[in-house]
């Protein structure tokens, strides 16, 4: 017994997601992987998978799925209205299909990215050990169509014994934690202090590459080009005109702008829900920009 | 070389000398100081992720400090000889700009030997130095939309193969058959940073 999924919705923007290939710029790989990955690994654990199964990633919701076969879903991350064979269902909690019912996501009332997790996890064919989508890297399944069908896997652990997982609801205005970035010179003094200052908005240019910010410009002390150097998840690059591009998931493995700061592993899950549109503001947790020489201690 | 703190989860190695970085890369390689995951070469710079659990950018950049950058043994791999059709759209463009026949321009290309310094653009795209100075362009001014997979481009100081079809402002001065990224080959890439590469149109003429 083969199951699977029938997309009869695909949503605006719906992408199959795992953990990723971390391990692998060295060779122009990015990790990839979904982009809110406390999201993804948290309706794997409730659906009773590994946590880095593949499930899909959907922008804002939207999606219509039918399942052939009796299955378990959970549905994690930006909240939305669910429905499960015509019954209300609630997010971050397993929710139980019957043959031949349908899994109706509305759109997401606030956050950007939904994550719909199958028992057994979507199995597509693996590429360079991971199955998630890398839109930037063309890795991976395409970006899901309606009509495509998804195979179900059947790699599993014993049930979960909850039935809810508590979560606090995605904050109005987030705050990310970050550190300085290795460019912190190529700014004029006191740019760090005034991107950790100045609110920010999230602007239209937002996708899984990264977001485009839009507030207080930073202005370089020196011109000239960085020739390309690697990036990171979470790295805040900041192009001549001044308005920071925040690097998510499938970001360039290089990168030819000056990083001037990098926001924390643990907000880029945060990072990820944030709407254009809305205002995000950086907290600074570690003053010492300072660089180490050879010869001087 | 200086060691720039990188966030909270990684250090970058930041050179004068960009022969440097591939000596850096394969002494940190070979004996990795301890809580490194990841090392990403690119053109001046090499990038050094740690588990922050179980070091620390003082600990780390007192261990990167120690190694000798230059005092490693060149990669084993044998030469790739990369089997080149020289026909690409700019080669004209290129032979003028560089003030040269297009047969200059191929027997300079064909004489380099190059170093696959780093990848980056794209998977298994990998940027290689040793061009010869007189071939040393800027790019297109105005990008392709879509660059064959296979086709051999210059721009700057750097060669590269697109390993596939992609956007891309280099200048096209042939193609190859040879599949330099094939993800269900182990490795997928064959231009890895360190590897030493040869171009040559002999016999496909």
């Amino acid at each position: 017994m083969t199951s699977k999924i029938e997309v009869v919705r695909p949503g605006i923007f719906t992408t199959v997601q795992d953990l990723g290939r971390p391990g692998l710029a060295a060779i122009g790989v990015g990790r990839s992987g979904a982009a809110d990955r406390g999201s993804l690994r948290l309706a794997n654990r409730l659906v009773g998978n590994p946590e880095g199964n593949a499930a899909l990633e959907a922008v804002l919701g939207g999606l219509v799925l039918r399942f052939p076969a009796p299955a378990t879903v959970a549905v994690t991350g930006a909240p939305c209205s669910i429905t499960a064979g015509g019954r209300a269902a609630g997010p971050d909690s397993p929710v139980f299909l019957r043959a031949g019912e349908d899994l109706v996501l509305g759109t997401a009332s606030r956050g950007l990215r939904c994550y719909v997790a199958v028992r057994g996890g979507i199995d597509v064919p693996p590429v360079l050990g991971a199955r998630a989508t890398d839109t930037l890297g063309k890795l991976g399944p395409p970006v899901l169509s309606a009509g495509t069908t998804l195979p179900v896997g059947r790699r599993v652990l014993d049930h979960p014994g909850v039935d809810l997982a508590p979560r606090a609801p995605l904050p109005d205005a987030p705050v990310l934690r970050i550190t300085p970035g290795p460019r912190v010179p190529w700014f004029v003094p006191g740019a760090l202090s005034t991107l950790a200052s100045s609110g920010y908005v999230a602007t239209s240019d937002a996708d899984r590459v990264g977001v485009r910010l839009s507030g207080a410009a930073l202005r370089r002390a020196r011109d000239g080009e960085l020739p390309p150097e690697a990036a990171v998840p979470g790295a805040l690059q900041i192009p001549p005109s001044g308005q920071p591009i925040l690097f998510l998931a499938d970001h360039p493995v290089t990168g030819g702008y000056p990083v001037i700061a990098v926001v924390d592993e643990a907000d880029l899950d945060l990072a990820a829900q944030v709407r254009p549109g809305q205002r995000v503001r950086f907290r600074l947790t570690q003053a010492p920009v300072r660089s180490w020489s050879a010869g001087v201690s | 070389m200086r060691v720039l703190p990188y966030g909270a989860r990684a250090a970058m190695v930041d050179f004068d000398d960009p022969s440097e970085v591939l000596g850096l890369h394969a002494s940190l390689e070979r004996d990795p100081p301890d809580g490194v995951i990841e090392l990403v070469p690119a053109a001046r710079t090499l990038l050094v992720r740690f588990d922050p659990g179980r070091t620390h950018h003082d600990r780390l950049a007192g261990a990167i400090l120690d190694r000798s950058t230059v005092d490693v043994a060149p990669r084993e791999a044998a030469e790739i000889v990369v089997p080149v059709h020289y026909d690409g759209p700019d080669l004209a463009d290129v032979a003028a700009a560089a003030g040269m026949s297009a047969e200059a321009v191929v027997r300079r290309h064909e004489d380099g030997t190059y170093v696959s310094s780093f990848c980056g653009f794209a998977p298994g795209f990998a940027y290689l130095t040793g061009l010869d100075p007189a071939l040393r362009l800027p790019r297109r001014t105005s990008p392709r939309t879509r660059v064959p997979a296979g086709s051999v481009a210059i721009a700057g100081e750097y060669t590269a193969v697109y390993p596939n079809a992609s956007p891309g402002g280099w200048r096209l001065i042939g193609r190859t058959t040879l599949p330099v990224w094939d993800v269900d080959r182990e490795p997928p890439n064959l231009l890895a940073p360190g590897t030493r590469i040869r171009f040559s149109s002999a016999g496909l003429r």
